[in-house]
């Protein structure tokens, strides 16, 4: 019984690459849609707040499912066009996750202490480089753990797409069920897949974590650098 | 051949135009009875999963917190497991393995439900066991040190001490992952539990009127007749079919 894993091992794998396949994609389009959020909702304009808040509001309180279902049936109709299957789950789960990403993105800059909003306008920097280079280096070791969360949360809710007929891990799993009757162990297997899945995300935001944290605990020699390295050349 | 009367249980599996003749001339009482029944079960859905997610997560806290290796390591591997895994395959293993093994008698929509039910429970009592954990690390250790010192027995350090200082704070927290739940509720439709959703997709499948049915989910519950099959329906549109062996329920004819 368990040598059939072998068997379904090839099939499943292509379902797990189809399952990361989405993830990643509802991972960078999420970022996108949770960075511009978050910064939409600090804009001095009443009305950019007020359309980043009803985004997140939206997303935030109807059902992923609902959404997906939304964005792959309904469209459609609406305007005529129909995105492919996979498209449609990446952006209907990368938004889904952006309204929650946009909050974490928001909380994190406002934990950046005020002196440092002072410093840069002190040092006449740039609206644009004070956010760029001030303000989100910090704020972003503060967003690398929740947005594993939400990267895990992904993940799992990718298993969603399997409803409108993308062949990921779950989908080849029913599939399977169906052909071979061999549900427990099958569904064993997937699950597992998906932990490990969840395990590598767990990992890789730790090694983020920990490379933005000697980042930042290096920023003020980096910064330092070049002129560390004129008075060793001059000695040189 | 053309029968204008309403359905009746010997009509299934011959020709059904009298299915086809309720489709085109809905009855108008029909959509609103089947809305309050998928609203029934929602509530239901998310009532049941939060009594046992608040339960079974306060146990899972408890059991993590233990001196006992074994226990603590056990209760540690199932919440992460259960916390990293979609919810959709877990029903699905729950609906296909676990229920049909230990309640073979069962009716299968019965089964649906315990499935439903106990899966998003247990989703989100791992979840819930991750607040209550906060809580508890957030009691001084002082209560701890001060209970030993009066020799209190371990139950009773939990019930008159920890708990009654830990639950109340994270109650907030625990209320967010209700509402979190009631949202996952429409994921049950998937092992056909009857639910808004489930109206939603029967009343886009047969009508073709998407529009209408999700939209009006996201805002009010869905909208669909009443009288149709549901396997008949959802079986053929989407993946995966719903019961393996559904049983067939003669349409009901609406009352007016």
């Amino acid at each position: 019984m368990l040598s059939d894993v072998w068997d379904y091992l090839p099939n499943l794998l292509r379902g797990a690459l189809v399952t990361l396949e989405v993830t990643g994609g509802g991972i960078v389009v999420g970022l996108i849609a949770a960075f511009a959020s978050g910064l939409m909702a600090r804009s001095p304009l009443r009305v950019v707040r007020l359309i980043s808040r009803v985004y997140v509001e939206v997303f935030r309180g109807t059902s992923a499912l609902v959404q997906l279902f939304w964005i792959f049936f309904v469209l459609p109709l609406l305007f005529g066009w129909q995105l492919f299957p996979i498209w449609a789950g990446i952006i209907a789960l990368g938004l889904n996750m952006g309204a929650y990403g946009s909050e974490v993105v928001r909380g994190a800059i406002r934990a950046v202490p005020r002196g440092q909003y002072e410093a840069a306008i002190a040092l006449s920097l740039s609206p644009m480089d004070r956010m760029r280079r001030v303000i989100l280096p910090q704020a972003w070791v503060g967003m690398i753990p929740p947005f594993g969360n939400l990267f895990i949360e992904l993940l799992k809710g990718s298993a969603l797409v399997s409803l409108i007929t993308v062949s990921d891990l779950t989908f080849v799993g029913q599939g399977l069920r169906q052909l071979e009757g061999n549900t427990a162990l099958i569904y064993t297997v997937v699950l597992v897949m998906y932990f490990v899945m969840a395990y590598l995300i767990t990992l890789g935001m730790r090694f983020l974590e920990r490379r933005a944290k000697a980042a930042l605990g290096q920023r003020p020699v980096a910064s330092k650098r070049p002129t560390d390295v004129l008075p060793l050349e001059a000695g040189a | 051949m053309i029968a204008t009367a309403a359905c009746t249980p010997e009509d299934d599996g011959k020709w059904e135009w009298c299915r086809v003749d309720e489709l085109l001339n809905p009855p108008p009482d029909a959509a609103w009875e089947s809305l309050y029944d998928g609203l029934w079960v929602t509530i239901q859905a998310t009532i049941v999963g939060a009594i046992i997610a608040i339960v079974l997560g306060l146990v899972f806290a408890i059991m993590r917190r233990s001196t006992v290796r074994p226990v603590s390591w056990t209760a540690t591997a199932i919440v992460e497991f259960i916390r990293s895994t979609p919810l959709l395959v877990q029903l699905f293993f729950l609906f296909f393995v676990i229920v049909p093994t230990l309640f073979s008698g069962m009716e299968v929509e019965t089964q649906a439900k315990v499935a439903g039910f106990t899966g998003l429970g247990l989703h989100y009592a791992t979840y819930m066991s991750e607040v209550y954990r906060a809580g508890i690390d957030g009691v001084p250790k002082g209560q701890w040190e001060a209970s030993t010192a009066l020799s209190l027995p371990r139950t009773r350090v939990w019930s008159s001490v920890i708990l009654p200082q830990a639950i109340p704070r994270v109650l907030p927290a625990l209320g967010n992952y209700v509402i979190a739940m009631f949202k996952e509720v429409p994921l049950l439709f998937t092992i056909s539990v009857t639910e808004l959703l489930f109206n939603a997709n029967q009343y886009a499948s047969t009508t073709f009127q998407s529009t209408e049915a999700y939209t009006r989910r996201r805002l009010l519950p869905g909208h669909q007749h009443h009288h149709r099959h549901p396997d008949s329906t959802v079986g053929a549109s989407l993946w995966p079919p719903l019961n393996p062996s559904p049983a067939r329920t003669g349409p009901t004819a609406p009352s007016r």
